[in-house]
């Protein structure tokens, strides 16, 4: 009782509401401009959250973190186009359902949907709460570094069709991660006798580089096809009612978001189509799927809104990032001097709470924000491609030149970008650098520090969390194995 | 931008390629860019986390790349083109970056802004408003309300003391 006052104390500012306010509403909008998306916002908007307090910061980026999916079903629903990557299932029953007239009523079970998933997962949290601080403290250095090792093995053989593709990138992540003054010989590596490489690659310059310029890039290279959509039949207030009739689905699939979220480099798309096969397995009307059902749009709107608090706990609990927008999140907690693993669960479980409590309250102020904003938000939709481009391009500038006022940053920024834009054109994933990056850092001192405390390799594996991620991660490198070959033949 | 899943082809070859002879670059470099000294295990050397890197980039890039071998997608022409275009709006980019600390950041966001618009080809007055507007929303937004370091231009030490004070502070 005393750990809920205390973050209910951290959350009872006003700046902090006010953080958690503009973070959701301006979550919500991101999220409803197709091409813009949490990540360009998240990665835009890091630097300018350093001269604010930890839990404002903190606040701010967890709304957009958490609130984007919200308004990408809006554009999804109304004109066939995801807000964010992660609607796009969204766009199979939604657009069909406006097709009919079905608009506003397709909007109302989105909203339901997602604020079910996005409930389900906190509440999950809430309860995963005093089991996760009881685990974690028995993750020391060697199964910390097993599971970040499982977290790059994942979202490698997550790039179905581009797994080598994955691979080469994540390592060069891991490459990457290594330039400048290494920790513990104080020797330089690669850095070519070069001074500006001394202090190595900044991780949100590659951030904001891979994510935001590359796609202020794309935006450019648009044609302005700003669509409005037509006007909308039905009632907005009827989806919880409706979302009732569906309450297996929308159970089944925040369930599968939660697994889902909890796994690192599984994710939102995985718990997508996980939750939608599974919805349109068990309809009595499969048929109807891809034409307009209501339970698919429920599947897809759960499952993606349930993933962002599941995917906190390995970020919080073991410092391990699952994708890009918590790797992103994990270098917003370092700088703010909050480490996240074992010890976090242990000393500040009030911080987390307040976390748990903050994901919480952003939904239900999401909700609201949707209930009454809806034909604003439809306005956006009609911001020009190109006239987008323009103005994150010069968010980026912000985000890169206000780190350390260097045009070196800024050139590598832009570097970075123009190597984006390229990678996006040849179909090879971006996000497995990032996660490379931060992976490569967390693995390369934790298996330093472990491998003094073992004095054979099987050592490595002789405590239980470690012996069965070790079983995990070969697990998943054989069952990758036999697909290729049974694709093979 | 054409996107989807099998466009790769010949400009993927390409860039399969440069990235194959730029690990093998690195590779060759490994010896002299980084230290291992005769002590020590072999996963607290400096020099082993850079090679667990480059040898993947080398594994994972050649079978990267012998996948796509016998496969034909967009054409080395199109990325190429495209790579040198997008190069022009990073070079719009850099001159922006270039010209801020010397104009300042108001007035250098509302003409980049004016400017890339027109090159975009907007060209009616309420669009290039729209662009100028934004462009000094995003300035109060960022350094007048949130404070990021971003430095007053040099120019603004030619205005009066008064004046000067507040733009370097706030725009």
């Amino acid at each position: 009782m005393d750990i809920l006052a205390d973050s209910l104390a951290i959350l009872w500012r006003f700046d902090v509401a006010l953080a958690l306010l503009v973070g959701s509403v301006g979550g919500v909008i991101i999220g409803a401009i197709p091409g813009v998306g949490p990540a360009v916002a998240i990665a835009i908007l890091l630097p300018a959250t350093f001269s604010l307090e930890p839990i404002v910061g903190l606040t701010a980026l967890l709304g957009i973190y958490g609130s984007s999916m919200y308004g990408g079903a809006i554009p999804a629903i109304l004109i066939n186009t995801p807000g964010t990557a992660v609607n796009a299932l969204t766009t199979y029953e939604g657009t069909p359902m406006t097709a009919r007239g079905e608009g506003r009523r397709a909007l109302a079970l989105a909203y339901s949907a997602s604020f079910f998933g996005g409930v389900f997962s906190v509440a999950c949290l809430v309860a995963l709460a005093p089991l996760l601080a009881r685990i974690a403290p028995h993750f020391g250095s060697r199964e910390i570094f097993l599971a970040a090792l499982l977290g790059i093995v994942l979202v490698v053989v997550a790039h179905r069709g581009r797994v080598m593709a994955a691979g080469m990138m994540a390592s060069f992540g891991i490459f990457l991660n290594t330039i400048g003054l290494e920790p513990i010989q104080y020797s330089q590596r690669f850095t070519f006798g070069q001074g500006w490489l001394s202090g190595g690659v900044n991780l949100i310059v590659v951030v904001l580089g891979l994510f935001a310029i590359s796609q202020a890039f794309i935006l450019l290279r648009s044609e302005d096809d700003g669509r409005r959509p037509d006007a909308l039949g039905g009632g907005i207030l009827g989806g919880f009612r409706e979302l009732m009739r569906h309450k297996r689905v929308a159970s089944a699939s925040s369930a599968i978001g939660v697994a889902m979220g909890m796994i690192p480099g599984v994710g939102e798309f995985t718990a997508q189509f996980l939750s939608y096969t599974l919805a349109r397995r068990q309809s009595a009307n499969p048929d109807r799927f891809g034409k307009g059902a209501p339970d698919g749009l429920v599947a897809s709107e759960a499952a993606n809104n349930a993933v962002p608090a599941a995917a906190m706990i390995p970020l919080l609990a073991l410092g391990i990032p699952g994708e890009a927008l918590t790797a992103m999140m994990l270098s917003v907690l370092y700088v703010h001097n909050v480490v996240p693993g074992p010890q976090l669960f242990q000393g500040q479980m009030d911080f987390v709470l307040a976390l748990y409590i903050a994901l919480l309250l952003l939904n239900v102020m999401v909700l609201v924000f949707l209930l009454v904003s809806t034909d604003f938000l439809l306005r956006l939709l009609a911001i020009p491609k190109r006239f987008l481009g323009m103005t994150i391009l010069v968010l980026s500038f912000v985000g890169v030149y206000s780190l350390r006022n260097s045009m070196t940053d800024c050139a590598i920024g832009a570097g970075f970008g123009l190597f984006g834009y390229v990678l996006k054109r040849v179909d090879v994933p971006i996000v497995p650098i990032i996660l490379g990056m931060v992976l490569g850092g967390i693995m390369e001192a934790k298996l330093r520090t472990s491998m003094m405390r073992v004095d054979t390799p099987m050592d490595f594996i002789n405590r239980p969390i470690a012996f069965i991620l070790f079983m995990l991660i070969l697990a998943v490198l054989a069952s990758q194995i036999w697909r290729a070959l049974r694709g093979r033949r | 931008m054409t996107s989807g899943r099998h466009q790769d082809g010949d400009g993927a070859k390409l860039f399969a390629m440069a990235f194959l002879a730029l690990t093998l670059l690195c590779l060759s470099q490994i010896g002299v860019q980084t230290k291992f000294s005769s002590s020590g295990a072999l996963v607290a050397q400096p020099r082993f986390w850079p090679a667990v890197g480059l040898g993947g980039m080398m594994l994972f890039g050649a079978v990267h790349l012998a996948g796509l071998w016998h496969r034909r997608g967009v054409a080395l022409s199109a990325v190429c083109g495209d790579a040198v275009r997008v190069g022009e709006f990073a070079l719009w980019f850099m001159i922006y970056v270039w010209v801020t600390p010397v104009v300042g950041y108001l007035p250098s966001t509302i003409a980049f802004m004016l400017c890339l618009g027109a090159r975009l080809g907007y060209r009616d007055g309420r669009m290039l408003g729209t662009a100028a507007l934004t462009g000094g929303l995003i300035v109060l937004l960022f350094k007048t309300l949130l404070s990021v370091k971003i430095p007053g231009g040099a120019l603004y030490e030619m205005l009066p003391a008064g004046l000067r004070a507040v733009m370097i502070a706030y725009f």
